[in-house]
């Protein structure tokens, strides 16, 4: 095993984990501020992917594919809150988990009615392509561009909750919710922003994703699964942790599937290694998970409640 | 003499699936006898996970994983030439007791949504510890050529599968109904509307639920080892998230925590989906706005409508 | 830390920090077998805080508690409470689907040792009825047994936690605020039933309500801002210049 192998791994979970930030800060936000389970982010995901790769194959424009991604996903998820979110905030968590499953499956068979079951591709824009030399490894120049969008779109969002009064209702909003509203902020505002805002996060997790993923039916659920533990880890309600945990488990994830069946292949046959590595990359997210909920039940940088 | 609408229902549900599979044969319709013996088996499932969920308000999103461990514990036994049916049944007893005491015991240490993502986890990665079992089919699934034998009893008969499917279903709905008002039942209940006040009380509560969520597993287990008769198969499928999803659903829909509510529920969803598979390919488009109806509107469930029914009408009586 | 005596409720320099804030400051306190023994003390004086570390839901950072002579500071709210140790809540939800008999035969089944029952019904089982009853009785819920909790009033649901803390034959009771929210005539009929139980029973009771304090107290300890300033009889306290000061302003002692 080579240091530029390994160093190429290294880049490869960062940008994993870039990705599952970008999908999991609107997700612990909503968690945490109105408390609400929503699993039907995925399909804002995916939607987000499929209005990149549709717009891009129509007017070969990567930043018109941008512009579809981010705001269309922040208009579904505006229109996902005023039309069920909204009706739920006081209700159980039950009722989140049915509703937004209800919506998977709503929003799953929409995809494979209007762009057909068979994946859809989206070609790396020409701009985007070919290698870039980093400290003498030669890396995919787009997977480098998701890394520094998921950085910037990680900076922007600690500006915008650190430094902004919106920022500031965001978290004030985390900590006690009846408070704020009871302050008279438009809270009903507040919620759909801070929903949008989420939605438009993963529309641009989409986008990044579509040229290097298949773009299909069901695509969001794997993937929000993996965002769930992130936020588990991290603790829920904390974009910081949020951020924190998915590059841990971005690195985890890639590093399991990469090297596993290296190491396997040293007890066990080739074949077997192959097949077992990529299970075990993935129950290793869990059993991490796993394991700080035995030590840590509320995460490890929980938002700290009064 | 009052007339229960409750009473009513169960009676009558019970009559119609006792003879349901003589229906079926005259109408010739094998389909039939399939499907309902499909929707008894996911009722099982339903009726174990209403444990947990109905009585103990846990909010399991992976109960598939236990319908699933059934299944494969009578395809690798199978696959080994093992069709012994109580071998079978024990190899799931144990799987399903083991998993579930060591996944309860994580996950019961967080609640809330924590709780429901933890759940998710763990069947995930169950899932994908099947499709990487390349020996036992993987992703495409196990086929089973030797069905569970009970010395007289062979699961091959489609009307054996579904008298034992009906049996332990009857057993489980008729049990269900003496636990509720028993001690165990009663604790449960009360975990759910209070935990801290049971504590207080002098209840362990955590042994309480994990041994309500252990129950449970061994319960959904067992339906899943009907469930691999029926299909003769077993598949990393049975363990998806939908699954787990669709068994949450048959709870409420039928009235969560009442004793027949899930059957009901089983019963209607599944009753929809093919009613809707017939209408048109794109159901889920139909399907899944449906549900959230149901969320949004019919929260107690049919079976929790027809209760609610009974409730005032009896009420009605006392003040006249 | 051994204890200094077989007090029914005993706690050593206990000891409870919150980040910066000291809610408990070294408290030390010793109940006398049948007294009622009274907390009182301003708005955030840590009298929830304290009775939480007594009750078992939370932890001191120091300092110990003994239950009749034994240490029970390691031991978790359930533990204690088999031990003999009962407490009444505040806000009091309790069991809003069941019913009033219901609420106290389970509360008598916890005592009960087999409560993995699954077949036989709760109610069926005449040991855990009759003493749900008579518990009942005393707290004088007789006329609402078979009501669910969620119809009750307000004044009904303290009785009820009365009667779920009475029917295990607690060695000691601590009851938090039972008379918060109450009128007057409530009160009276929560005093009187507080009274009879003096004797048998070991109270430590938290409330704010001054002429039920006055009224009931064997001893009163004053709690202000995590410390015991003052701990003795009723005229004692009355007549401290300490407890006057620490309450100017907050409530007028009853003359």
């Amino acid at each position: 095993m080579t240091s530029s192998l390994f160093f190429i791994q290294l880049l490869n979970g960062l940008q994993l984990g870039v990705l599952l930030f970008m999908l999991s800060a609107g997700l612990t936000l909503v968690f945490g501020i109105m408390s609400f389970v929503n699993l039907a982010h995925g399909c804002l995901y995916m939607m987000g992917a499929y209005f990149a790769a549709t717009v891009y194959a129509a007017t070969d424009s990567f930043v018109a594919a941008g512009v579809a991604a981010v705001v269309g996903g922040g208009l579904l998820a505006a229109l996902v809150e005023w039309v069920v979110a909204r009706r739920l905030y006081a209700r159980d968590h039950l009722d989140h988990v049915l509703a937004t499953f209800g919506l998977i499956l709503f929003f799953n068979e929409l995809a494979r009615w209007v762009w057909g079951a068979s994946p859809s591709y989206m070609n790396v824009p020409p701009a985007l392509s070919g290698t870039l030399d980093i400290l003498g490894v030669m890396y995919p120049m787009y997977r480098f561009a998701i890394i520094s969008a998921g950085l910037i779109a990680a900076l922007g969002c600690y500006l915008l909750i650190a430094k902004t009064r919106l920022g500031m209702l965001i978290r004030a909003g985390s900590l006690n919710p009846t408070m704020v509203a009871a302050l008279g902020v438009n809270i009903r505002l507040l919620n759909a922003l801070v929903f949008s805002l989420g939605g438009a996060l993963a529309g641009l997790a989409g986008l990044m994703s579509s040229p290097i993923l298949s773009v299909q039916p069901g695509m969001g659920e794997p993937i929000l699964i993996l965002v769930m533990i992130v936020i588990v880890i991290g603790g829920i309600g904390s974009v910081q942790g949020a951020f924190y945990a998915a590059l841990m488990v971005g690195l985890i994830d890639t590093a399991g599937r990469a090297f596993l069946p290296m190491l396997l292949r040293e007890f066990i046959d080739r074949s077997s290694a192959q097949a077992a590595g990529p299970a075990i990359a993935s129950m290793l997210t869990c059993i991490f998970m796993a394991t700080v909920l035995a030590l840590r039940p509320q995460g490890l940088f929980p938002v700290k409640n009064k | 003499m009052k007339v229960r609408l409750t009473l009513v229902i169960t009676v009558g549900l019970l009559l119609v699936l006792a003879i349901l599979p003589l229906y079926a044969r005259w109408l010739e319709e094998p389909f039939l006898l399939t499907f309902s013996t499909r929707a008894l088996i996911l009722a099982l499932a339903a009726l174990s996970l209403n444990i947990v969920l109905g009585l103990g308000g846990m909010v399991s999103f992976g109960h598939a994983l236990y319908l699933g461990l059934g299944a494969y514990s009578v395809g690798i036994s199978a696959s080994h030439g093992i069709d012994n049916g109580a071998m079978q049944l024990l190899m799931t007893v144990v799987l399903c007791s083991v998993v579930g005491l060591a996944t309860g015991w994580v996950c019961l240490r967080t609640s809330g949504i924590g709780f429901i993502m933890i759940t998710l986890a763990f069947a995930q990665m169950f899932y994908y510890l099947f499709v990487s079992l390349k020996q036992y089919g993987g992703d495409d699934g196990l086929s089973i050529s030797l069905r569970s034998n009970f010395g007289g009893l062979d699961m091959g008969s489609p009307l054996i599968l579904y008298y034992t499917s009906f049996a332990c279903v009857l057993t489980v709905v008729v049990w269900t109904q003496y636990m509720v008002h028993a001690p165990f039942g009663m604790v449960l209940q009360a975990c759910r509307m209070n935990e801290r006040r049971m504590s207080a009380l002098g209840f362990h509560t955590l042994r309480f639920k994990l041994s309500a969520y252990v129950l449970s597993c061994v319960i959904a287990g067992v339906a899943g080892f009907l469930y691999a008769n029926l299909t003769g198969y077993a598949s990393p499928a049975y363990l998806a998230w939908t699954v787990s999803g669709e068994l949450i659903v048959m709870v409420v829909l039928g009235g969560m925590g009442t004793v027949l509510g899930p059957l009901v529920g089983a019963l209607t969803l599944l009753g929809c989906e093919e009613l809707l598979k017939g209408m048109t390919e794109h159901w889920p488009i139909i399907l899944g706005p449906l549900i959230v109806l149901v969320v949004l509107l019919a929260r107690r469930g049919l079976f929790g409508l027809a209760l609610d029914w009974d409730a005032r009408h009896a009420q009605a009586k006392v003040q006249l | 830390m051994t204890p200094l005596s077989k007090a029914p409720l005993q706690t050593q320099s206990l000891v409870k920090r919150y980040g910066g804030l000291l809610a408990t400051d070294n408290v030390s306190l010793s109940l006398v077998h049948g007294e009622l023994h009274a907390i009182i003390g301003p708005n955030g004086a840590g009298k929830t805080t304290l009775i939480g570390q007594l009750g078992g839901e939370l932890r001191p950072d120091s300092g110990d508690i003994f239950l009749q002579g034994d240490c029970v500071t390691a031991l978790s709210a359930a533990d204690r409470a088999l031990r003999g140790l009962a407490r009444s809540y505040q806000i009091s939800s309790a069991f809003p689907e069941f019913t009033v008999l219901e609420s106290v035969a389970l509360a008598k089944q916890a005592h009960g040792g087999h409560s993995f029952g699954a077949w036989r019904a709760l109610l069926k089982r005449t040991h855990l009825v009759d003493a749900a009853e008579h518990a009942i009785a005393k707290a004088g819920l007789s006329h609402r047994i078979s009501q669910r909790v969620s119809e009750l009033a307000h004044g009904e649901r303290r009785q009820l936690e009365l009667a779920m803390v009475l029917v295990s034959q607690p060695k000691v009771l601590l009851l938090d605020e039972p008379m918060a929210g109450m009128s007057h005539q409530e009160s009276m009929k929560v005093v009187d039933l507080l009274a009879g139980l003096k004797g048998q029973y070991t109270l430590l009771l938290v409330e704010h309500d001054m002429q039920a304090v006055f009224a009931l107290a064997d001893t009163i300890s004053v709690l202000v801002n995590g410390a015991i300033i003052a701990s003795g009889k009723p005229e004692n306290i009355r007549q401290s210049p300490d407890v006057r000061s620490a309450y100017l302003g907050d409530e007028e002692l009853p003359e």
